[in-house]
């Protein structure tokens, strides 16, 4: 009961916490896009090549049902590809860091493979799964991946001498050190890596659907283009912006709720840094 | 040599072990060598042949010059690092892997960022796979003796040096364990609160009487608070020196105006200024 309590207040506070910190952001976004309106209209440049937001915000109502189908596609191709890695990732930095036979074997093959760009690999996926869903949750996979599991294996390496040799002399068990001190002290990393990979999760799947699809943003983005549609790819441009940042933030509510002692402890270093 | 040494100081505690328990040391170092090897570099020989019995409910106190072993000596005591020759015995069992009965405090706090100061003292009893709730009130009442009743709900990032060092000393005790290892607990304290500590320390020490194993920089800290102080000489670091220290108990505020202070505090000093660890005249920092 007073555990649940506790938590919604805590969840509550977080939500309060990250309006108050992102306001002055939502402000300049404001701002902007007055001057751009305004300049749009003192200047008289041709909407093909640079529409005023109000008309982008026209064309996106008229269009909405087309774009609406298109975002789903994409947001399920994100979030599948995404949930993938995070589910591929952890346990296997897990495995690297804990063993080490995975370390000495593994570990290199992640960090060569690390600097192939992932992107260049596409066209192969759909060589290899053709034109429908696979293709897209591979490369958003691919792409998220790898800043998880190198954050991860970071994180699980990254216990404290000290801290373990303290440990030590209380004789707990491996297990009861993993969950009381090593899982925590690794959650830090392995949300920066996590924030990292949504990130380019979204960027992923429009790449993969602007090599070969025929739905999905990234395809709409291609079809408007190729008509000098400009308001609609600036729409399209805005709503792909808008489920990433989506994402983003889901996972950073969430490193709110995990690690609370982490987020206030960066917000009171920031503060002495001003 | 150095097994001729070991070959007679175990006969020597085989002997005190028929005397019976109260004649056994608490904790019993025979002909103890720590060398520290690394590939690819010169071994560092941290401790030399050091003989040493602390005995069951004494306090202990040891000063030496940074870099000489002290805190390598405590490590080999917790069985956090094993002696390269010779025996260390706790309660009269071999060292050879991490002692759980003890309370220890590093150099540094080594407190846990994600838990409250509180709940880094409980977590002692957790990772020993006790009931934390047991010992709430327990945890609270030591916060409350290391002056922290008002912060027991503070993370880590919340509390100055200090005061996280008096957290890391409640964690070491809240178990109530008989030995506790105590490397430096107040080299991040100011001199007030430290002079406090070290009251209350002296205090919870007369009122439990652990054993106590404790390695300051100061040696007037150390004759304040010690049975007796061993005074070690440089790197590779031996025993120098031990000092019987007769205070009468509680040695309050006024200890340091008696006699056998300063005549226990100079003696150090000397050993120190003979073995050239201290020098009689002042050569300004950076002039050769
Ligand atoms: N893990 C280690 N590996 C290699 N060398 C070490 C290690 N720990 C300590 N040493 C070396 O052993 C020597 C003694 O170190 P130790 O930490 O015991 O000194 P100390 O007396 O506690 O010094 P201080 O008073 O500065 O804390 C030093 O020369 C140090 O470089
Ligand atoms: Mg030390």
């Amino acid at each position: 009961m007073a555990m649940s309590a506790s938590g919604a207040r805590r969840a509550g506070a977080a939500v309060v916490g990250w309006l108050r910190t992102r306001g002055g952001a939502i402000a300049i976004f404001a701002l902007l896009f007055l001057v751009w309106e305004a300049a749009v209209h003192l200047t008289g440049v041709k909407e093909y090549l640079l529409p005023p937001p109000s008309k982008v915000w026209t064309e996106f109502w008229r269009k909405h049902d087309a774009i609406a189908g298109a975002a789903w596609v994409t947001t399920q191709e994100i979030l599948a590809g995404y949930a993938l890695a995070v589910v591929v990732s952890i346990p296997l930095a897990l495995a690297v860091a804990y063993s080490r036979f995975m370390e000495q074997a593994v570990y290199p093959v992640i960090v060569f493979l690390q600097i192939i760009p992932k992107i260049a690999i596409a066209p192969l996926f759909i060589i290899w799964f053709g034109f429908g869903f696979a293709p897209k949750l591979l490369l958003v996979f691919l792409l998220s991946f790898f800043p998880i599991v190198v954050s991860s294996i970071a994180g699980f390496k990254s216990a404290d001498k000290d801290v373990m040799d303290f440990a030590r002399t209380t004789g707990a068990s491996a297990w009861t050190m993993f969950r009381k001190i090593r899982l925590p002290q690794a959650l830090p990393h392995i949300f920066t890596g996590l924030k990292v990979g949504a990130a380019l999760a979204a960027t992923a799947a429009v790449v993969a659907e602007f090599v070969a699809s025929d739905r999905g943003l990234g395809y709409l983005l291609l079809q408007y283009n190729g008509q000098l549609d400009t308001p609609m790819v600036f729409a399209t441009i805005v709503v792909l912006s808008l489920i990433g940042l989506v994402v983003y933030y889901a996972v950073e509510i969430v490193e709110r709720l995990a690690i609370p002692w982490h987020v206030s402890q960066q917000a009171t270093a920031k503060d002495a840094t001003l | 040599m150095t097994s001729l040494r070991i070959a007679s100081s175990r006969a020597a505690s085989e002997a005190a072990a028929v005397d019976g328990a109260a004649a056994r040391p608490y904790v019993d170092l025979a002909g103890v060598t720590k060398v520290y090897r690394r590939a690819g570099r010169e071994d560092t020989r941290a401790l030399d042949r050091v003989d040493l019995a602390i005995r069951d409910g004494e306090f202990l106190a040891i000063v030496g010059p940074s870099g000489c072993g002290k805190s390598t000596l405590l490590r080999l005591v917790a069985g956090l690092h094993l002696a390269s020759t010779g025996e260390v015995r706790v309660d009269g069992r071999i060292v050879d892997r991490p002692q759980t009965n003890l309370g220890i405090v590093f150099q540094s706090p080594v407190l846990l960022d994600w838990r409250t100061a509180l709940s880094n003292v409980l977590v002692q009893v957790e990772l020993r796979g006790l009931d934390p709730r047991a010992y709430k009130e327990r945890a609270l009442r030591l916060l409350a003796q290391v002056g922290l009743a008002d912060f027991t709900d503070r993370y880590p990032h919340e509390l100055s040096g200090g005061m996280r060092q008096r957290v890391a000393i409640a964690r070491a005790l809240i178990h109530d364990a008989p030995l506790l290892l105590m490397d430096e607990p107040f080299g991040a304290l100011d001199a007030l609160t430290r002079e406090q500590i070290r009251l209350d320390l002296e205090a919870l020490w007369l009122a439990t009487r652990k054993t106590v194993l404790f390695i300051t920089h100061s040696i007037d800290e150390a004759v304040l608070l010690a049975d007796r102080v061993v005074v070690m000489s440089p790197r590779p670091g031996r025993i120098e020196r031990i000092l019987d220290i007769h205070l009468p108990r509680p040695r309050g505020l006024d200890a340091r105006r008696s006699p056998e202070f300063t005549q226990a505090t100079e003696a150090i000093t000397e050993i120190f200024l003979a073995r050239g660890v201290l020098h009689g005249t002042a050569t300004p920092i950076g002039k050769e």
